[in-house]
């Protein structure tokens, strides 16, 4: 059964997993798959995304906690990472309601489903799915989440095996380190796989780029100080560092951020 | 379960019952069939007949008619007297009859006009006329028999037709302003029925109701089946005209084929403790007036949750008002739907247009609870119907 698609189901309602369940059943003869696993929330999905790497997700538009759009933002965050590629899984959202834009789906490069769903839609969904490139599917999420308006209140961390949802009004700063980004926090560390400039962009409201590896939350910024390296071979310019609420360590300004960031101050 | 006993096709000619307090006592129609079905059709408020006679028992009313009274009556004497001490022996000697005819006279009313409630207009008129008159003429023969005799001087006849004629004019006056009141309410009136038919009729409830019942059809037939049955239930009351009062004991059976339906799809997440006890069935409310609200606190407290969440319904009986009190869990994470202060606003706007002030609506946020708190007064139909809703949640 190495050619059959796998499938991961999330939905947060259980008589819905069942009936996806049942109508994947129905449709195996014509679509050879197997459900690897199913999700009744956000945590759960991307763990289970994790440790099956499924080709398909069905994914429930409308659950608690977090939507179906943020959930399937996160995926392709980590996905478009381009230092780790990770396989990027084929979503199918499934709502109940027509409401949202429907410009993302006009690309064709992700589906929706209506709820009640029909076996038959699901099957032209599913044949349609694994005719598309990963790539386009993250764009096309991307599209989606600007189009819905929808922004990611956590960032998803993978820490040995499970997910932990870090809010974003708790992130001091973000740090880009090797191939990971250090996300701070007035606890702890934590590293995901993603990249400073999407980060950046997606949320431009609330950080601010101070050095080509570390965007701080303009909340966090306490002031800064002009610091005098005194180096043996005092070779060192001086320059700025931030100063941050919560947290000790500081953090230095390059000279080319300074302009930018400089009139935060004032 | 038994046949819900359906309301009679609404006899749009009959039961002009009056918009408060009316209901209740409206008594049945000539034509309208009088089997048990027979009370069920009544209109809380009908903007073809609104009646003439004011709703006098309503705190409300009396209050807007007496407190203009008696700034007219002051208006008056400062007009008319000439120092500051003659305004006020003039005041008072106004108001010292106007209290007691006006009072006396709201009271008559009140049982008058549920006497009159669905006669001709002749008749309301004539007998809401009548009233003031009355107690004028009884104020005034008092007053000058044993009181003012002076008052009256010689020609005490026409001194008498004056002060009954204008006794006549004001209460004609006050029952025009309020019907005309009322006429104004009435687009409004449409709109909150038609405002609250397009919330019942909801399209993601019935979509996610049918998707539940697909999940169920082949795991669980009968469970199906009876989640169909609840839903046609529920779809038949959506339907009805939300005027209509019904018996408390049917709006919450009505509560209840909802919350059965939403436990199936939200599984372990939706608890209900109902706390029915105290409970008077048999009071009077509008139809569909508690199932948003319950409706509200699942779509709010429960649905944006990932953990189950305890909901509570308590609705007893205190003096004569019915109390409603709704607890669900608040919670941190914004509902996924918007539109959900509508339900409240519309809930609001009935209860205004229905029982003015003597109904209220509270709510609060405390200890990470929200709490609704519904209070209104307690009427209840005279003759119970034989036949009533059961709901029977282990069928």
């Amino acid at each position: 059964m190495s050619d059959a698609i796998s499938i991961l189901i999330v939905d947060d309602e259980p008589v819905a997993r069942s009936r996806l369940r049942e109508l994947l059943a129905d449709l195996s003869p014509d679509f050879p798959h197997r459900i690897v696993g199913e999700a009744a929330n956000a945590p759960e999905a991307l763990s289970q995304i994790d440790l099956y790497q499924p080709q398909v997700v069905l994914l429930d538009v409308q659950m608690p906690g977090m939507t179906g759009i943020e959930l399937a933002r996160h995926v392709s965050a980590r996905a478009a990472a381009s230092d780790t590629p990770r396989p990027m899984p084929l979503v199918i959202f499934i709502t109940a309601f027509e409401e949202f834009a429907v410009e993302a789906f006009e690309v064709r490069a992700i589906d929706y489903l209506l709820k009640p769903v029909r076996a038959q839609r699901l099957l032209e969904a599913l044949k349609r799915a694994v005719t598309r490139l990963p790539s386009d599917q993250i764009q096309a999420i991307d599209q989606l989440a600007k189009a819905t308006n929808t922004r990611r209140r956590h960032l998803s961390v993978h820490e040995r095996g499970r997910v932990i949802l870090v809010p974003l009004e708790q992130v001091i700063y973000l740090k880009a380190e090797l191939k990971y980004i250090t996300v701070r926090t007035r606890e702890r560390e934590f590293l995901i796989e993603e990249s400073l400039t999407s980060l950046e962009e997606e949320f431009v409201d609330r950080f601010v780029r101070i050095h080509r590896n570390a965007l701080v939350a303009r909340p966090s910024i306490a002031g800064f100080e002009r610091v005098t390296p005194s180096g043996e071979d005092d070779a060192g310019d001086p320059y700025w560092q931030v100063v941050l609420r919560d947290v000790t360590e500081r953090l230095p300004v390059s000279r080319r951020q300074w302009s930018t960031v400089k009139n935060l101050v004032t | 379960m038994q046949p819900a006993s359906q309301p009679s096709a609404p006899t749009p000619d009959s039961r002009p019952a009056g918009a408060v307090g009316a209901g209740p006592a409206a008594p049945s129609a000539p034509g309208s069939p009088s089997g048990d079905n027979a009370a069920v059709g009544r209109r809380v408020s009908d903007g073809a007949a609104i009646p003439i006679i004011p709703d006098c028992c309503n705190l409300g009313i009396t209050a807007r008619i007496l407190v203009p009274l008696n700034l007219g009556a002051l208006l008056i004497a400062a007009l008319t007297g000439t120092t500051a001490s003659d305004m006020l022996v003039r005041a008072l000697a106004i108001v010292a009859v106007l209290e007691p005819v006006a009072i006396a006279s709201l009271l008559t009313l009140c049982g008058v006009r549920r006497l009159t409630t669905g006669r001709s207009y002749a008749v309301q008129w004539a007998a809401g006329l009548a009233v003031p008159v009355v107690l004028t003429l009884i104020a005034c023969l008092i007053a000058v028999r044993y009181m003012a005799p002076e008052l009256a001087g010689g020609a005490w006849l026409g001194w008498l037709v004056v002060r009954c004629l204008t006794a006549a004019a004001i209460a004609a006056l006050i029952f025009e302003f309020f019907r005309l009141r009322t006429l104004s309410f009435a687009p409004s009136l449409t709109e909150a029925r038609l405002q609250a038919l397009q919330a019942r009729i909801r399209p993601h409830f019935l979509f996610n109701s049918l998707n539940t019942v697909l999940g169920l059809m082949r795991g669980d037939p009968r469970r199906a089946e009876y989640t169909l049955e609840n839903l046609a239930d529920l779809f038949r009351v959506f339907m009805r005209d939300t005027r209509e009062l019904v018996p408390l004991d049917e709006e919450v059976v009505t509560c209840q084929q909802y919350i059965a339906i939403e436990e199936l799809r939200l599984g372990d997440r939706l608890q209900v403790n109902w706390l029915l006890d105290d409970m008077p069935g048999d009071a009077l409310l509008p139809s569909l007036l508690l199932q948003p609200l319950i409706e509200n606190a699942v779509h709010h407290g429960i649905e944006p949750r990932t953990e189950p969440g305890l909901m509570s319904v308590r609705i007893a009986r205190a003096g004569d008002r019915v109390q409603v009190e709704i607890l669900n869990p608040l919670s941190e994470n914004p509902p996924t739907r918007s539109g959900n202060q509508m339900a409240l606003s519309n809930v609001r706007e009935r209860l205004m247009l229905l029982y003015d002030m003597e109904a209220e609506l509270k709510t609060e946020a405390i200890d990470g609870q929200f709490r609704l708190q519904l209070a209104f007064p307690y009427r209840k139909e005279r003759r119970r119907r034989d036949v009533r809703r059961h709901f029977n949640p282990y069928r």
